[in-house]
Parts: structure tokens; sequence; C-alpha cells
């Protein structure tokens, strides 16, 4: 393995600045987002790293619960600041970070215990690493979904209000919706398992042989991973839509569009 | 806001609601189909609107709102239950039924849309505007099936509209909503 140092870094830095250089004199208004977000990599990475670094060292299942859950908390709010028309108050918080919570961290744990079966089985080089995949995978497809589902209800309030007032019930109502929703979510993840090793490689695989593994072990990984995350983002996704779905009615079954900002 | 204001019904009423726009009218009809929450009591044959599934209650008091909506291509696509009244008795050719909703009139989608609401067989019928898109054939036409429906239903009907003519046209009762608040008016015997 080639070990990387400082100025290897700077070098590949060098290449952001100046991407960021032509966008400004291009004014695409994207100079100083590129700069900022490409300084948050560098922060928020070299952070993680040297928190991994002393997790691995400490091992202790305290530390590896805390970390989890502030993962999940950050990715909760996340997959709610992406959307144009979220839910107000904390249940657009809720419902990300529970579909989240249902998707990432039970598939993880769920790959820990039957899959890797590793000794204990919450050891943090392979528990942080694979829920932290799971939750910025899954993250997409539930964001997309849910953004989806309450633009579709915004957009065709009117088709939805009709089909109640000639008497549907609010799931038929909105079904057709949901299962837009739904797939938008799931499109993403498909296309990426069905280009993967074809159009391209995909980044653990590339990152694990970059760091000297071979491939055929590198490929396991990566499908099992591929695996896990579909059905964390299909299991993710559905919660989530099916949750918000339910929550843009009332007791009554009246569509409430009040209850998304931007109303 | 409406209210406090308190309305009963009998079998075969047409009560014609007017008022100004934007005095609350189709606000009123939406709260009785309860679409829009509210803080009123609804009964229906002594029956509270609480103690009946809001599917159930949207069905027997069915709401035609002064926009069609279409969610499937053609219009037939919307008449599982068939048609409750002939298309010729509203001034339609069958060819309507085939075509794409994109593609009719709002007269056209308005008196589909109207066709759509009674093959549900509503015991109480909330017409917001329902002639607002039509010529005074068709809206001639549209009066007779709804004065047809109520004689062979016994149908309560609400609508809203503004045209004085019609309301003495078609209504035993009419009111007047004006800051929030129903005013019965008198009527002239129907003609």
């Amino acid at each position: 393995m080639i070990t990387l140092d400082t100025t290897d870094l700077a070098i590949a830095s060098v290449l952001v600045l100046l991407l960021a250089l032509l966008s400004i004199r291009l004014r695409t208004g994207l100079g100083g987002q590129l700069v900022v977000a490409a300084t948050r990599t560098a922060l928020q990475l070299s952070l993680i790293g040297l928190v991994l670094k002393a997790l691995f060292a400490s091992s202790h299942p305290g530390w590896v619960a805390l970390l989890s859950l502030f993962m999940l908390l950050i990715a909760g709010r996340e997959v709610m600041m992406r959307q144009e028309r979220r839910f107000r108050g904390w249940w657009g918080y809720a419902i990300g970070t529970i579909s989240m919570f249902l998707s990432s961290f039970a598939i993880t744990i769920f790959a820990l215990v039957v899959i890797l079966g590793d000794e204990p089985w919450y050891a943090p080089q392979y528990a942080i690493p694979l829920l932290g995949m799971l939750l910025g995978n899954t993250m997409n497809g539930i964001a997309i979904a849910m953004d989806r589902l309450t633009q579709a209800a915004w957009e065709q309030r009117n088709i939805i209000e009709a089909r109640l007032m000639l008497g549907e019930r609010w799931d038929t109502a909105i079904s057709e919706y949901r299962g837009k929703a739904i797939r938008g979510g799931m499109i993403p993840i498909i296309n990426a398992m069905a280009a993967a090793g074809v159009v391209s490689l995909p980044g653990m695989m590339t990152g694990q042989i970059l760091a000297g593994a071979a491939p055929v072990e590198a490929v396991k990984y990566q499908i099992l991973i591929m695996f896990l995350i579909t059905t964390g983002t299909g299991l993710g996704t559905l919660a989530a839509v099916s949750i918000g779905a339910r929550h843009l009615f009332d007791k009554r079954q009246r569509l409430c569009l009040d209850r998304l900002r931007g109303t | 806001m409406l209210g406090p204001l308190s309305l009963s019904l009998a079998a075969g009423d047409c009560l014609c609601i007017t008022g100004e726009s934007g005095s609350g009218k189709s606000q009123l009809l939406r709260a009785i189909a309860d679409i829009d929450p509210h803080s009123g009591e609804l009964w229906l044959d002594g029956t509270p609107a609480r103690d009946i599934a809001p599917e159930q209650w949207r069905r027997q008091a069915g709401l035609l709102p002064p926009e069609s909506s279409w969610w499937l291509p053609r219009a037939r696509d919307h008449f599982a239950n068939g048609m409750p009244v002939a298309l010729a008795q509203l001034g339609l050719a069958e060819a309507v039924l085939d075509q794409p909703i994109a593609r009719l009139s709002s007269g056209e989608r308005q008196r589909l849309a109207l066709l759509r609401l009674l093959a549900n067989r509503p015991r109480v019928l909330l017409l917001d505007e329902p002639t607002a898109n039509l010529d005074a054939a068709n809206t001639r036409r549209v009066e007779a099936v709804i004065d047809d429906y109520i004689s062979t239903h016994g149908t309560a009907v609400i609508w809203v509209s503004h045209d004085r003519t019609q309301v003495a046209r078609v209504a035993n009762r009419h009111m007047e909503l004006e800051g929030g608040t129903l005013e019965e008016l008198a009527m002239e015997p129907r003609q």
C-alpha cells in the first residue's frame, strides 16, 4: 500500500482550488460553496479519522453506541433539510430519523451479528464503517422519496381531494403518489447495482483495492454492502413514505397541507 | 371565518346559497363534506358525522367542486360503477368518454364530474356553481337532471349559485351568506 503524505493531499486540493477559481470566473456562484464543501470534507474526515483511531483503541460498546447515535441524528437532520416541502415541527425530523433507524441500524446489526459474526459483534472497525455506508446511502433514497411525496401532495392536492370527495379512503387517494415516491427513492440504488463493475467501480471496493486488498475479497465486501444498502434503502423508503403519507391526512382523512412548510 | 350558523335540510329540499365572492360559500360546502377541518357538528338522519367513517360520509354528502379533477387518462375510466344518467340528457355524446381528458372542454368536464358524483348515489348533494362553465342550453339540462335526481332519490341539495334567476328556477329555499352567517330569504313559489 502506498502511504499518502500531506504533500499528496495538498496537490489534490490545488485541483479543487483551480476548479473554484474557474467557477468564480464563469460566475456560476459555486466557487465559494466548492471551497467551503472541500474544507468541510477535509476537516470532518480528519476529525472522524482521529475519533475512529481512539475508538478502535478502546472498543468500548458505550462509545460505539454514542458515535452511532450521533451519526444517526445528523443523518436524520440531513434527510429533512434536503426536502423542499418538509413536515413542520418535530415530525419532519422524526420521520427521517425513525426510518433511518429502521433501515440502517437494523440492517447493520443484522449484518454484524448474522453475516460477519465478529467477537464482539459491535467491534467498531466493522460496526462504524458499515453503519456509515448504510446511513450515507439510504439517506439519499429516503430524502428523494420524501421530497417526491410531499411535492406530489402539494401539486396534486386537487386530485387527491377530488378522490376523497368521491368517497375514496386516504390511502387510495394518495396511493399513486406514494408508489411514485418509493420508486423515486429506490431507482438510484437499483441503477447503481445494475451499473456496478460495468460502468463504475464502486468506491468502497476501489478503496480496498487501493489499500492493498485482494480484488476478489474487495468484490465480496462490495456485493455484501450493495445488498445491505439496497435492503436498507428499500425498508427506509417504505417506512418514511408510509409514515409520511399517513401524516399528510388527519383522523377524518382530510388532506392537511398545512402540516408542510412553505404552505 | 364562518359561523356560528345552523342549517337543516329535509329530503327533497333544494337550498340555494348566494353571497359575495369570498363570503365563505365554498368553505361551507367543504366543511359539510368534511374535507376541511371545522369545529361544527354534522348529522345525517340523526347520526352524527363523527360516528360515520369519513369515506362513507363523503359518499353520502357528495361535493361537486367548481373545477373538476381527473386522474385517469379517459373519462370512462372514472366510471367503474356505470352511468347514473344517460349522457344525452346532459347534451354529451358517447365519444367524450374515450377522448383524453385534456381534450375535453371545461363544460364537458364539469358535466361529466356531475355524473361521476351522481354515480355514488349521494343522499346530500353539495354543488359549488355546477353550471359556471356552461351555456344556457346546457345549464338547463344540468338543472333538469338534478331536479330529476332529487325527485327520484329524495336527495337534499345545497346549491351555491351567483345567478338569481337560476335560484328562482331550481330552489325551494334560498339563503344569503354574509358576514359568516346565513340568512333565509323568502322564496317566490317555484316556477
